[in-house]
């Protein structure tokens, strides 16, 4: 994990996440014998509670078993927004650095006026507060009481200089995860095992097809169903709440075969995606442009290709929960896995037209999440389905295909790229433009609550087009589109549709994953049009000195040169994520029979000044494997009225037997600021397969996943 | 139509009413409280809600209570002996081989199965065993290392 980022420079030059929450009290309690740690941030399974524990723990001069970080909760947290992306982890981190670090020098200062000492010449031990001679003064835990820390930051505190693994400090880098233990005593932990006194189940019954209206539901399908407590329809929403969970589901399946549905959306023809992308209503932006003279209009020998990936699910292991109260006096209380509890509060108070206050989002672990999943869907289904019992709990459990059926998915996506190779075989001039939908509709955006259930309500709130991050958070679409090579003539246009008959938001790296694997599949065809080796070819074109020492530590390692066994392709991928985070360079070896394996992949990173190298690994490693899976077997299948890849054998993931052997060599680079690891190696994997599966049977396949079938394909055309 | 239902539960004796089509899991964890075993999909397709059922490896969604009955089952919870953790569960975290840990329980259930039957296996039966186990945050790497970390632990014991 990289949580350490650039310090202060100066007093009163607070981090971002601090100067909007700068109460220290809201950041952290003094307890007797321990500290309570809160920050807006929430685990995703990347482990962000361990590496905040990390953080306080070095900065208090604490053993870590004496923090206890807080779950997030909008009562009690500070507001950091959404957790997402792996820069989360550096916000909240030094912004809870800071809030530690004026909290010490609150508790040095009051010890040091009793004692009438410097408190310069204090230090402290486990919490207790020592002069220089080494002679116990006081304690955090006996002053806890007499300092009170709702006061503002004030920036003054400067952060210790964090000491290097090795030197007896607590640094993440040391600190197993926390909440791995639980997890693998199989002890409650996420919020599917959370039991509340009283708490009832419920279920939604979604519509038969996309975009059908409820017409109504003949007959008494739930007779004979003890421990029914009602159901809920409010236009085209259509739920059950019942005691138990097995009744609840019982009454679902006999409403679900019970309720009449008329009407469907017109879903796009999903064998000709790339055509529907381009032919839809878009918002064009001119993303990068440079050069004299534009493109297009040098001398040489030009070569065009397109890309595409279909819709891709987040897929998450758990299908999404949550769980709703409504006291009687009307305050509701949520529990959820969402990556945003304030923006999911606000969204739900604009939904039912509740005060903010009345409203408390808690946040619960749930399986890992690799952006905007439905989890903040559930648990608005479990508020519309907890006003009908009022003070009683009820937990919401989606099912497999709805979770597959129903979240937000990641954009398909088409990037069509063009080039003029000089007669020294360079690159003269690039253009790329791409077509996708936003990539994000998160709750809140452009002005919606964005929760699923609402568009069905009597009164819809409809859920509009996806939007895309601005240009300075690394864009959506365009993410990644920019090529880091030194060509010297680019244009480079973003086309976000303005249609959505498929939702779409946030899926991990969002655009950057077709955009490099189109750009490196590119610089391939390109290297051999000017019979240069793929390593050599890109390095030619790179000046930037990180880049390049990726490049070639992934080739080195990989023994790029040397000789392949028989039927086996080797492939190389690179990008700097965002054009401005973690450099990446991947090499996959595949094997091509009758499906295409990757046997092994190689990656070199750079993510500037690593804290905790194991944290860095898992990251890269999972990314790796999961962009392998997208790469290789995942598409979101549909017909024209809905989607119809709603369990595993129809969505396929990479299981045990497929996944690659991963190397990863992270370059420590100490003196720069950190980088977020977690979504670094996705585009430049995708492309290492596609080169290597190149190379292995002369066949350029360039609409992902590489099944069978793209192959098939691929060959004929 | 509620009945009776007895098996074992991690060497314990435990009686349920349930209506005979319930599944399994739907039993251990909301009527016996034992949160190991997690809902995944529901159709045998995942792996997150394996227990064992008479030493195999079974997904309890896919279970129904009535076909449970007699049998001994075991979930994760029953793995580690009295304040002994199965040597699974040490090498897992001394691998620190999970992400979200959601995929794990199951996990555990299959490996645990795998080396009752074969104490020493190479990697490629740890794949095998693990096939039926989905993980989608890509720590099956790490997993399998955790597997044959426990594995050379047990072999030194003997
Ligand atoms: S939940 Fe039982 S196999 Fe998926
Ligand atoms: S660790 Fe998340 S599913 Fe395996």
């Amino acid at each position: 994990m990289n949580h350490d980022v650039a310090r202060p420079a100066a007093a009163g030059d607070l981090p971002p996440d601090l100067a909007a929450n700068p109460r220290l009290a809201s950041w952290l309690t003094i307890e007797s014998g321990r500290v309570l740690v809160r920050v807006g941030k929430v685990e995703l399974g990347q482990g962000i509670l361990t590496a905040m524990a990390a953080i306080a723990a070095e900065e208090l001069d604490l053993p870590p078993e004496r923090i206890v970080v807080v779950s997030a909760d909008t009562a009690v947290s500070p507001d950091e927004g959404v957790t997402a992306g792996s820069m989360s982890v550096a916000a909240a981190g030094s912004a809870l650095r800071q809030a530690c670090a004026e909290a010490r020098a609150l508790m040095l200062a009051a010890a040091a006026r009793t004692a009438g000492l410097d408190p310069a010449g204090l230090s402290v031990a486990d919490g207790v507060i020592c002069d220089a001679a080494g002679q116990q003064l006081t304690s955090y835990w006996e002053l806890a009481d007499q300092v009170s820390l709702d006061v503002d930051a004030t920036g003054e505190a400067v952060p210790r200089p964090s000491r290097r693994p090795g030197e007896g400090s607590t640094s993440a880098g040391t600190l197993p995860r926390l909440d791995l233990p639980d997890k693998i005593f199989g002890r409650p932990r996420f919020i599917h095992d959370l039991e509340l006194p009283g708490m009832v189940h419920g279920r939604v019954i979604r519509p038969a097809q996309r975009g059908a209206r409820l017409v109504g539901v003949p007959g008494e399908p739930l007779r004979g169903l003890s421990g029914v407590l009602g159901t809920v329809c409010d236009g085209s929403f259509l739920g059950v709440v019942a005691e138990q969970e097995d009744t609840a589901e019982r009454a679902a399946r006999a409403l679900a075969s019970a309720a009449v549905w008329q009407g469907a959306a017109d879903l796009p023809d999903e064998q000709d995606l790339p055509a529907y992308l381009r032919g839809q209503p878009a918002e064009t932006t001119l993303v990068h442009c440079v050069g004299q003279g534009g493109v297009g209009g040098t001398e040489g020998v030009r070569h065009s290709a397109t890309y595409s990936r279909p819709y891709l699910a987040h897929a998450s292991l758990a299908p999404s929960c949550g769980i709703a109260r409504w006291s009687a006096s009307g305050e509701l209380t949520v529990w959820t896995h969402s990556q945003g509890i304030f923006g999911l509060r606000r969204a739900i108070a604009q939904a039912t037209s509740l005060d903010v206050d009345q409203i408390r989002v808690r946040h619960v672990e749930g399986a890992g999440c690799y952006g905007h999943n439905a989890a903040d869907d559930a648990a608005f289904d479990a508020v519309l389905l907890a006003r009908s019992v009022p003070d009683r709990p009820v937990r919401v459990q989606w099912s497999r295909r709805d979770e597959l059926g129903w979240a937000p998915f990641g954009s398909a996506m088409v990037a069509e790229v063009s080039a003029t190779l000089g007669g020294d075989g360079r690159v003269a001039d690039w253009s790329c433009q791409v077509w996708s939908h936003g990539h994000t509709a998160r709750p809140g955006y452009a002005g919606n609550p964005g929760l699923l259930a609402a568009a069905d309500l009597e009164k819809p709130l409809d859920l509009p087009a996806s939007i895309d991050p601005p240009a300075g958070n690394g864009g959506g679409t365009s993410r990644n589109a920019v090529p880091g090579y030194d060509f010297p003539r680019q244009r480079i246009t973003a086309h976000r549709l303005l249609t959505m008959p498929i939702r779409t938001s946030a899926l991990r790296s969002l655009g950057a994953h077709v955009n490099v694997f189109a750009i490196e599949s590119f610089m391939d065809e390109l290297a051999a049009m000017a019979g240069r080796d793929p390593v050599e070819y890109r390095l030619a074109h790179l000046a930037d000195e990180r880049a390049r020492a990726v490049l070639e530590q992934a080739a080195d390692a990989a023994s790029w040169g040397g000789t392949r066994s028989p039927g086996r392709g080797r492939g190389i991928g690179y990008a700097r994520y965002k054009n401005r985070s973690a450099y990446c360079a991947a090499v996959a070896e595949v094997e091509a029979v009758h499906e295409v394996r990757v046997r092994r992949l190689v990656l070199a990173v750079d993510v500037g000044r690593v804290i905790d190298d194991d944290g860095v690994r898992n990251q890269i490693e999972g990314g790796a494997i999961q962009a392998t899976s997208w790469t290789l077997k995942e598409r979101v299948r549909f017909d024209r009225a809905g989607i119809t890849s709603t369990d595993w054998e129809s969505y396929p993931i990479l299981r045990f037997s497929e996944v690659p052997r991963v190397d990863v060599h992270v370059l420590a680079r100490q003196h720069e600021p950190s980088l977020g690891a977690g979504e670094a190696a996705q585009g430049p994997v995708a492309a290492a397969i596609a080169n290597a599966l190149f190379d292995a049977i002369g066949v350029r396949v360039r609409d992902l996943p590489l099944t069978a079938e793209h192959v098939v394909a691929a060959m004929a055309s | 139509m509620l009945d009776r239902y007895t098996f074992t539960v991690n060497g314990e004796q435990r009686d349920v009413v349930a209506e005979a089509d319930t599944p399994l899991l739907t039993v251990l964890r909301n009527t016996l409280r034992l949160k190991a075993a997690k809902f995944g999909c529901g159709t045998g397709l995942c792996g997150a809600c394996f227990v064992l059922v008479d030493g195999y490896p079974t997904p309890s969604c896919d279970t129904p209570v009535w076909a449970a009955a007699g049998k001994r089952i075991v979930t994760a919870e029953g793995l580690s002996a009295r304040d002994a953790p199965h040597p699974l569960q040490q090498a897992f975290l001394q691998e620190q081989a999970a992400q979200c840990g959601y995929c794990i329980s199951g996990i555990l259930i299959s490996a645990a199965a795998l080396l009752q039957a074969d104490p020493a296996p190479d990697e490629q039966a740890v794949v095998t065993a693990l096939d039926r186990n989905l993980c989608r945050c890509g720590a099956q790497g790490r997993i399998v290392r955790a597997v044959l970390r426990a594995a050379d632990r047990q072999g030194e014991r003997r």
